[in-house]
């Protein structure tokens, strides 16, 4: 158990450095979030949302979200660059536990997207968001979480593939309708009642639904329930994929 | 007692298009100590072996132990004992050599401070303490190898597997590789296990050449005895005798060179 923590804080680590070297790629993630927060948020002030908060508290927990989902399924490319420059190889000839390989980089991706969500809900109270710091803290670690299971399942793809022009329409495929289905956008409560229910078979749409509510203060609720034991359950089993597939001679 | 020993090693790959037997049955002896040289023309099975013994592809069928465990059962414990020099260098361009050299020391679960004094006791063995402070990607050809070879002798292996260890390199580059080969196991002991496409590599550098071909061992001996053997007499060169056993030429190499 020891040599998993200082195998993976020594991955986190290497990986953590390669991030401080590329301040572009800090800052730049939040880019899109930002221009939805800055173009689209003041379009909803005023609607009617069909929640309890207002249009801040329904939109910024999407964005967060949106964040994560966008930001951890194309976390693989890296793998693509580093197996091509032989960078998987040589670490997985090394002792180094195979899990250890995999958080390293996940908890790295974790940091970052948590890091650039904190700088979106900064933006966002300066531009009206009220809300509890127990639902902004919430946000973020629901965040981190979800950053954890797709980066896994973005890793494990990668691993299997061998050139981006593979990886990029499959997560292309995932991520625009989880995005569209989840509501990260707006609430599924006002879709159709056919896509309302599609949208149940999308597990985000339970992490967004827990982020709302945490942003409006009701922690103990349903929503919250689903939301922590489909982020867990999902987030678990990311984990157990992806390092099967970093396990697997050959992969 | 052999350090790497197989016993009808294999591996099969299941494809779209039915499986694909890469290597039917390797049966080796590696002694401490020997440089061998592991030939073959291309699809052979030379790659296939080597990941296997490495421990990045798991064999199918046959068995082996490598610095006296069990490829299958053991591989972290064969990962402890083995340094690998790929034909990619695994280090990132933007990384210093400093750093890299004690992050594969680190890997190898050195302590820290023991991971920076392994990597100024290496980066002068090496020729690199100049370089120390350089990102790898702005390491010429030459210093590029050197480096990949102390990475992999970080931990102090028993055995070095070398793939490919000269490809690219000026002639120049090339001597000074083979010098620092020789001397590893001279100084060290250190048993290795290089593949090249160059047979005047393996004819210079090898105690032993194993020649696999369509999957199994063809020939197997000292240089001289191979020549003697497939090649008419111990004047033969290394090419005909290559050929006499496979059929078929060595797989072409780029000989684009690369300055040191």
């Amino acid at each position: 158990m020891s040599s998993l923590l200082s195998d993976t804080a020594l991955i986190f680590g290497r990986y953590v450095r390669q991030t401080l070297r590329s301040k572009f790629q800090i800052f730049f993630g939040v880019l899109m979030p930002l221009l939805y927060l800055l173009f689209f948020g003041p379009l909803l002030t005023g609607l009617p949302l069909g929640g309890d908060g207002d249009s801040w508290q329904v939109l910024v927990p999407g964005l967060l979200l949106q964040l994560g989902l966008f930001g951890a399924l194309f976390c693989g490319f890296a793998i693509i660059i580093e197996k091509q420059h032989g960078v998987v190889e040589r670490m997985r000839v090394t002792p180094v536990s195979r899990l250890a390989l995999l958080l390293g980089r996940v908890l790295r991706d974790a940091a970052l997207f948590v890091f650039q969500a904190v700088l979106l809900v900064v933006a966002a109270l300066v531009m009206g968001l009220r809300a509890p710091v127990g639902g902004l803290l919430i946000g973020f670690a629901f965040v981190g979480v979800l950053t954890v299971a797709l980066a896994s399942l973005s890793y494990a793809l990668a691993m299997k593939v061998s050139a981006p022009q593979a990886f990029g329409p499959v997560i292309n495929a995932v991520s625009m309708p989880s995005m569209l289905l989840s509501g990260l956008m707006l609430p599924m409560t006002l879709a159709p009642a056919w896509l309302d229910v599609l949208s149940h078979f999308i597990p985000f749409r339970y992490l967004v639904d827990a982020v709302r509510a945490g942003y409006v203060g009701e922690y103990t609720g349903t929503a919250m329930l689903y939301g922590v034991v489909v982020a867990l359950a999902f987030a678990a089993l990311s984990l157990a994929l992806g390092t099967k597939v970093f396990q697997r001679a050959g992969a | 007692m052999a350090i790497i020993s197989t016993a009808g090693l294999a591996r099969t790959f299941h494809t779209k298009t039915g499986p694909v037997e890469a290597v039917r049955g390797i049966d080796l002896t590696v002694e401490p100590g020997e440089i061998l040289g592991f030939l073959g023309p291309n699809g052979a099975g030379k790659t296939t072996t080597l990941r296997m013994l490495t421990t990045l592809l798991s064999p199918t069928g046959g068995a082996a132990t490598v610095a006296g465990h069990d490829l299958v059962r053991e591989p972290e414990a064969v990962r402890r004992e083995i340094g690998y020099v790929a034909q990619s260098s695994g280090t990132d361009p933007q990384v210093s050599v400093r750093e890299e050299l004690i992050t594969q020391g680190r890997l190898y679960r050195l302590g820290k401070e023991a991971a920076e004094e392994r990597a100024a006791e290496l980066a002068h063995d090496l020729g690199l303490t100049d370089l120390l402070d350089r990102s790898c990607g702005a390491l010429s050809g030459g210093q590029k190898r050197r480096l990949d070879i102390a990475m992999g002798l970080v931990h102090r292996p028993a055995l070095l597997f070398l793939d490919e260890p000269t490809t690219g390199l000026d002639p120049g580059s090339r001597a000074d590789l083979w010098d620092l080969v020789r001397r590893i196991r001279d100084e060290q002991g250190m048993t290795v296990f290089l593949t090249t496409h160059y047979l005047d590599e393996a004819d210079e550098l090898s105690d032993r050449l194993v020649v696999v071909d369509r999957g199994v061992v063809a020939a197997e001996g000292t240089p001289e005895a191979l020549k003697r053997r497939y090649g008419g007499s111990a004047d033969a060169s290394l090419q005909d005798t290559f050929l006499a056993i496979t059929g078929r030429g060595p797989a072409p190499v780029d000989t684009t060179p690369v300055a040191v």
